[in-house]
């Protein structure tokens, strides 16, 4: 069976937020990269599993600029056979979805498999959009699946329980915490890495209609005011007339 | 929470452990480096940050660990693939041992003195037979391996060794006794370093059931707790001929396995550096006296600012070493300068990391301790600091001022 991975880069979680002066781009000066976990922890490693289980191969894919070969690379090492990246700077989830889905919709995979979000912008739009593009079901948050033929069964936790799908394949399918467990690259794997096949290909021409205008961030939080404890009067007019919330 | 073998729970405290590099030197490594690298400090904090503060407040060894060392492939990393290793060079080998050291110094001893001191050994100077029969197993974590050459009577003169053997047949009788021998205990063999008949110094390997062979355990140490140490005791132990590794004699032997293991413990001691410094830098920044975070106070500026700069030289010092190592010109005398510098660096960090720390410093909510206690071990095991400092002596005066 053959399983694609889109995969993302994305800041360091513990990275501090800034913008560039007129808060039009983002101030990348000191950013420390990693692969974007729910592609790596969850979307990545249960395509290896299946892999392992039904034969086949597992792809990674990235559009990105060649600084994300190292996030790339580390997919390798973990176990997929090969990759490709697709050497653009991508500005909206749309740019990525139609090159991931112009790479696609000739490579005859049975699965394509993404992280629900990335942990940088949140957005949860790219699986929606490629399945669009390739008219493919497609299955968001899944936290379980197993393939049997051409039938992926899926679980999905929502809210209060469990949904359970049964879906015909080719599908995207976007993973959420517990379709899979992390797995740590071994020095073998990283080794391997270096001589796997990653190729670069150039986009496909798209007149991109979303474009990010500005960023801002989140007010500061204002200081906390300390009171006496004894003095309940004055707690009960803060929080009315000042917090507003009684 | 996870139960381990013998009850020890996982922690559910999470290690915060983000990685310094104040000169940009990531930018010196290759991409296999960083994946190295950043594949063992996950680890290190998936499997060791957990259960290491109680492991070594028990005094107990996380044999289970030695599986996971052996599965991310921190056995002999820079060994060539086909007998075990990783066929990586030797920055890779050097920024594992810093990741492994960072989690604990006892952890990387275990790493060290399989790759270094055993797999070394025995791909460098054992026969094709030797090497296919024990290194494969020592890379799986299969066969775990130890290493005797100090004695209670011979430490920094190893050359003085007792340890010796007769010839008998197709085998020597091996007698005598090694000390201060990690892994020594739960090891499945060990590489000793013996006197023949002529007074020459050879190698061999010899097998946990061989009669006459002991390894009792060492115990009370305040120090590498995490970690196993003992004793090899010989009494007329009979060892075929054909253990006794066949490309070396003399005392270099076992000094060029002394100088891989020192390389890897100038690595190492950066982990152990730059875990006390983040946890003291985090801990500025959130504790409150006098109304402010301590990291305003010029104190603790200056504590920390030295932190980082001999940090920053440490990482440099590593750096240009595993440079000339991958070149193959990386000579003893270099490997004892980064090793006693770097070892002392580290230690005076945790020092002064515990005092940023107060109290809290003392107890295992914080890793420093730990590490000063075990970075005491490091700073005289594998050449002391003193021994070192005369190599550098000897190596720019000319003039011998060991004996």
């Amino acid at each position: 069976m053959k399983f694609l991975v889109c995969i993302s880069k994305t800041p360091e979680t513990t990275s501090k937020i800034a913008f560039s002066a007129d808060n039009t781009q983002f101030d990348t000066s000191g950013i420390q990269y990693i692969m974007n976990p729910y592609d790596e922890w969850f979307a990545l490693v249960r395509a290896l599993e299946l892999k392992e289980a039904h034969g086949g191969t597992v792809t990674a894919i990235n559009v990105g600029p060649a600084s994300n070969d190292t996030v790339i690379r580390k997919a390798l090492a973990i176990g997929a056979d090969d990759a490709v990246r697709i050497n653009a700077e991508p500005e909206s989830a749309m740019y990525v979805a139609k090159q991931i889905a112009e790479h696609a919709k000739d490579g005859g995979y049975d699965a394509i498999f993404l992280g629900k979000e990335t942990i940088d912008y949140n957005g949860a739009e790219i699986g929606a959009m490629l399945a669009e593009y390739l008219d493919l079901p497609f299955v968001s948050f899944a936290s379980h699946m197993d393939l049997d033929g051409g039938v992926a069964t899926i679980k999905r936790d929502i809210e209060g329980g469990v949904e359970i799908l049964e879906v015909n394949t080719p599908l995207v399918i976007s993973a959420a915490k517990g379709l899979a467990e992390q797995r740590i690259p071994n020095m073998r794997g990283i080794m391997m890495a270096k001589r796997k096949p990653l190729n670069v290909v150039e986009p496909v021409g798209f007149d991109d209609p979303c474009h990010v205008v500005g960023y801002e961030l989140p007010p500061a939080k204002a200081a906390v005011k300390m009171l006496d404890p004894e003095d309940m009067d004055e707690l009960v007019r803060l929080l009315h007339e000042e917090a507003k919330v009684i | 929470m996870l139960k381990t073998s013998n009850g020890i729970q996982k922690s559910s405290r999470e290690d915060r452990f983000q990685g310094h590099d104040y000169y940009n030197i990531d930018q010196l490594l290759s991409e296999e480096h960083l994946l190295a690298r950043d594949a063992v400090r996950d680890w290190v904090k998936q499997e060791v940050s957990p259960v290491i503060e109680q492991y070594a407040e028990k005094a107990e060894c996380p044999q289970h660990l030695f599986k996971g060392l052996s599965e991310i492939g921190a056995f002999g990393p820079s060994l060539p693939t086909k007998y075990g290793g990783g066929g990586m060079d030797e920055i890779a080998y050097g920024v594992i041992m810093q990741e492994l050291e960072r989690g604990d110094s006892g952890i990387r001893s275990m790493a060290s003195v399989q790759g270094s001191l055993v797999m070394y050994p025995i791909y460098r100077f054992g026969s094709e037979e030797q090497r296919m029969k024990y290194l494969p197993k020592l890379g799986s974590g299969e066969f775990i391996g130890c290493f005797g050459l100090t004695e209670p009577d011979h430490g920094s003169n190893p050359a003085g060794m007792v340890t010796h053997y007769t010839e008998d047949g197709d085998d020597i009788i091996l007698n005598g006794a090694k000390m201060w021998i990690t892994n020594s205990p739960i090891a499945d063999l060990a590489v000793v370093w013996a006197k023949g008949p002529d007074g020459i110094v050879r190698g061999i390997i010899v097998e946990k059931e061989m009669k006459g062979f002991s390894a009792p355990e060492i115990h009370g140490k305040w120090s590498l707790r995490a970690s196993i140490t003992g004793e090899l005791v010989f009494e007329d132990v009979r060892v075929p001929k054909t253990n006794i590794l066949p490309n070396v004699q003399g005392m270099k032997g076992p000094l060029s396995c002394l100088s891989k293991a020192r390389y890897g413990i100038a690595w190492g001691a950066i982990g152990a550096a730059m875990d006390c410094y983040d946890s003291a830098l985090r801990y500025s920044q959130e504790r409150i006296q006098f109304g402010k975070p301590i990291g305003q106070f010029q104190l603790t500026q200056k504590k920390l600012a030295e932190m980082i700069t001999e940090i920053t030289k440490a990482q440099l010092l590593a750096w240009r070493l595993g440079t000339l190592a991958n070149e193959g010109k990386a000579t003893p005398a270099q490997i004892s300068m980064a090793k006693r510098n770097n070892v002392n660096m580290a230690l005076e960090i945790a020092r002064e990391a515990r005092q940023i720390h107060g109290g809290m410093g003392i107890t295992n909510e914080y890793p420093i301790m730990r590490h000063m206690m075990n970075l005491e071990t490091v700073l005289t095991y594998e050449g002391t600091h003193d021994i070192h400092l005369l190599i550098t002596g000897m190596d720019v005066t000319g003039f011998n001022a060991f004996a």
